[in-house]
């Protein structure tokens, strides 16, 4: 038997070298450093989660019908009268929570450890178009099912284009395709998330992990591990990623997998965070839902979107925000100014500033879930009270902070203390 | 790393005030309901063909679906299925939108999912909330929903009641068929009934994932000792 599979290999190999090289390269002579921990498994837990996104994706489509008229009827099909289509369809509404998740986690590591900070600035731009691809992939997503918040999400979005000046209001017809979301809004964004979104997103995905492997991965300590190598010119500090990291991250997969059951099995609505209660009614173009909320993965933006108050009677300011919020993300790499990357070795500034801007976006995160008036109003008045909501002034005292902690940081990263960086890993 | 959780978890510190603040309008009494009691999902189940249905359809529910709880095709056939419906249909109502509207203001909404997007416990205080009210244009008005489209369809069976919203203090006015204890059991199966409709498959889903959680569980083992076996050498 095994002679036979190696001969049948050596016949492939010989006529097709590249697979063999490419396997070499980035998987069995790819050689990462042995000191990953905990942070270090998010990377390859979102392609895990793409590949459950894509597979249940394809089932999904098979009994979906994107037509403003049946698209919630078969999704309840989907749920009662296909088998196990109810599997299949938690399976993906819990998975895009869970992708948010897992990127949002990966992200942070990227934060802790500096792993954007040069030579890996691309692996990081090519990161964050990721992220963003993915929100459009998930808003897109969103309306399929063709509830209320499915509806008036979209709706709230896509008038976000509108606020643009002069070419936003026909702008805002051009994505929908008619003068209120309706069934050519849900055709395209039917076609736009099974086809266009994930093409470029595996694409992007291809070129953050070749963009990766060129230059190597970045580790808990920060520092660069191919300076010792052993006689072989292995890195000393170094392990090929297969089968070191392969099975490593298969034990880290296992227990993903259990909290994602978990979550699926018994808690699929996730209390109303991973599907929505108002998006079990149908979507009703004259009924305006009291309070709509995006999903949470959604909801600091969101927030800092609503924080922004309007000016000359126009939201944009606030659109505004909401894209430099994202947009920033790009400008990471070049904004941080400390001579080490890990936060081991950082001073207290940037701690300081990394916790605050943790909390800052979980508060925002949390605000955007609520109606403004979660925590009541002032009981004074005041000339510069434009609003009383206190949750909305604390929505811009946050909003005010997320941004500091990038636009300040080419200043409080170079002025921080450092501790001396290890010549190993430890 | 610890102090790093450490600085993760602080904002679970303000957790009570962000409960803070919730709430707003009646408050809602919690359901007893139980997803397992099957002579409660089937008086529940015979409360709303013999009540909602003649307003309200289920439309992606099938009659023949009901033998999940307990009841036979001849018995649903018999009991359940008033109109030329097969058992293999849903449960739809004869009355179209158009008619809703024109007698009630608003149609009277599908009730396949309205265990999900309203909840338990709105249903059965909202079930045990309605009242005499002459400015309504049906004369009932409703604490939990004011101002609701809807007559009070389990009238013969509560009874009248008056209610003032300023004080929140009720008054029997007419006696009903029912005790007030009754009426709430009553209530109960039926809201036990619609949260069942609204995902007949919730109790199959959880009993598949104990299952799947032991399977990983003892997945994990292998898994765990697979990477010890192979990690023993790197120092």
């Amino acid at each position: 038997m095994n002679r036979l599979l190696t001969a049948a290999w050596d016949w492939f190999d010989a006529r097709m070298p590249t697979v063999g090289e490419e396997w070499r390269k980035h998987a069995s002579e790819y050689y990462a450093p042995k000191n990953f921990n905990f942070w270090y498994y998010f990377g390859a837990l979102s392609i895990l989660v793409l590949v459950i996104q894509i597979v249940s994706g394809i089932f999904l489509t098979m009994h979906y019908k994107p037509d403003a008229g049946l698209a919630f009827g078969s999704v309840e099909y989907i749920m009662r009268d296909v088998p196990g289509g109810w599997l299949i369809r938690y399976i993906h509404s819990t998975g895009a929570s869970a992708f948010f998740a897992v990127v949002y986690l990966h992200m942070f590591r990227a934060m802790l450890y500096g792993s954007y900070q040069q030579p890996r600035e691309l692996v990081w731009i090519f990161g964050v178009l990721i992220y963003l691809t993915l929100m459009g992939e998930a808003f897109f997503g969103y309306l399929l099912p063709w509830g209320q918040m499915s509806y008036w999400g979209a709706q709230v979005i896509v008038n976000l284009f509108g606020t643009i000046p002069f070419i936003g209001p026909d702008l805002a017809i051009w994505i929908r395709g008619d003068y209120v979301v309706g069934d050519a809004t849900l055709n395209r964004f039917f076609a736009l998330h099974v086809i266009a979104l994930p093409l470029a997103l595996l694409g992007l995905i291809a070129a953050h992990i070749l963009a990766l492997h060129d230059v190597g991965s970045n580790n808990p300590d920060g520092i660069d591990i191919k300076k010792k190598k052993d006689a072989n010119g292995h890195p000393l500090d170094g392990v090929p990623f297969h089968p070191y990291y392969t099975v490593k991250d298969i034990a880290g997969a296992v227990v993903f997998l259990a909290v994602f059951c978990a979550i699926l099995f018994f808690a699929p609505e996730m209390g109303g965070y991973f599907l929505e209660y108002n998006n079990f009614i149908p979507a009703d173009p004259l009924k305006t839902p009291e309070h709509i909320a995006p999903v949470w993965y959604f909801t600091p933006y969101y927030s800092i979107l609503r924080a922004v108050p309007p000016l000359f009677n126009s939201q944009f300011p606030g659109v505004m925000a909401m894209g430099l919020a994202t947009m920033i993300l790009f400008f990471l790499p070049w904004l941080d100014r400390s001579p080490v990357r890990s936060i081991r070795y950082r001073g207290v500034y940037y701690k300081s500033a990394l916790a605050t801007f943790v909390v800052v976006f979980l508060v925002l995160g949390y605000l955007g879930v609520k109606p403004t008036t979660v925590w009541g109003q002032f009981g004074f008045d005041a000339f510069f009270l434009d609003t009383k909501d206190i949750a909305t002034w604390v929505a811009r005292l946050c909003t005010i902070l997320y941004f500091a902690f990038f636009l300040l940081m080419p200043w409080y990263t170079a002025i921080d203390k450092c501790k001396p960086e290890p010549e190993r890993v430890t | 790393m610890k102090r790093l959780l450490r600085f993760l978890l602080l904002p679970l510190l303000f957790a009570p005030l962000l409960a803070w603040g919730a709430g707003g309008g009646y408050r809602l009494d919690r359901a007893p309901i139980d997803p397992n009691d099957l002579v409660s999902l089937q008086s529940g189940a015979r409360t709303f063909v013999n009540y909602c249905m003649n307003c309200h359809g289920a439309q992606y529910m099938r009659y023949n679906r009901l033998t999940e709880i307990g009841l036979t095709e001849a018995q649903i056939r018999d009991n359940f299925i008033f109109t030329g419906d097969k058992v293999g249909d849903t449960m739809k109502v004869a009355m179209t939108a158009k008619d809703g509207k024109a007698w009630f203001g608003v149609p009277p909404p599908d009730l396949s999912v309205i265990g999900r997007s309203r909840g338990a416990d709105w249903l059965y205080t909202y079930m045990r909330t309605f009242y005499r009210d002459p400015k309504t244009a049906t004369g009932w008005n409703n604490a939990a929903f004011p101002n609701v489209a809807m007559p009070h369809a389990l009238w013969t069976l509560q009874g009248e009641r008056g209610y003032d919203p300023a004080k929140g203090e009720w008054k029997q006015l007419t006696a009903g068929s029912l005790s007030p204890v009754q009426y709430d059991a009553l209530s109960r199966d039926l809201v036990n009934f619609l949260v069942y409709v609204g995902e007949p498959v919730a109790g199959k889903r959880k009993s598949i994932g104990i299952i799947v959680l032991f399977v990983l569980g003892i997945l994990f083992i292998f898994a765990y000792a697979l990477k010890k076996e192979y990690w023993k050498d790197v120092k």
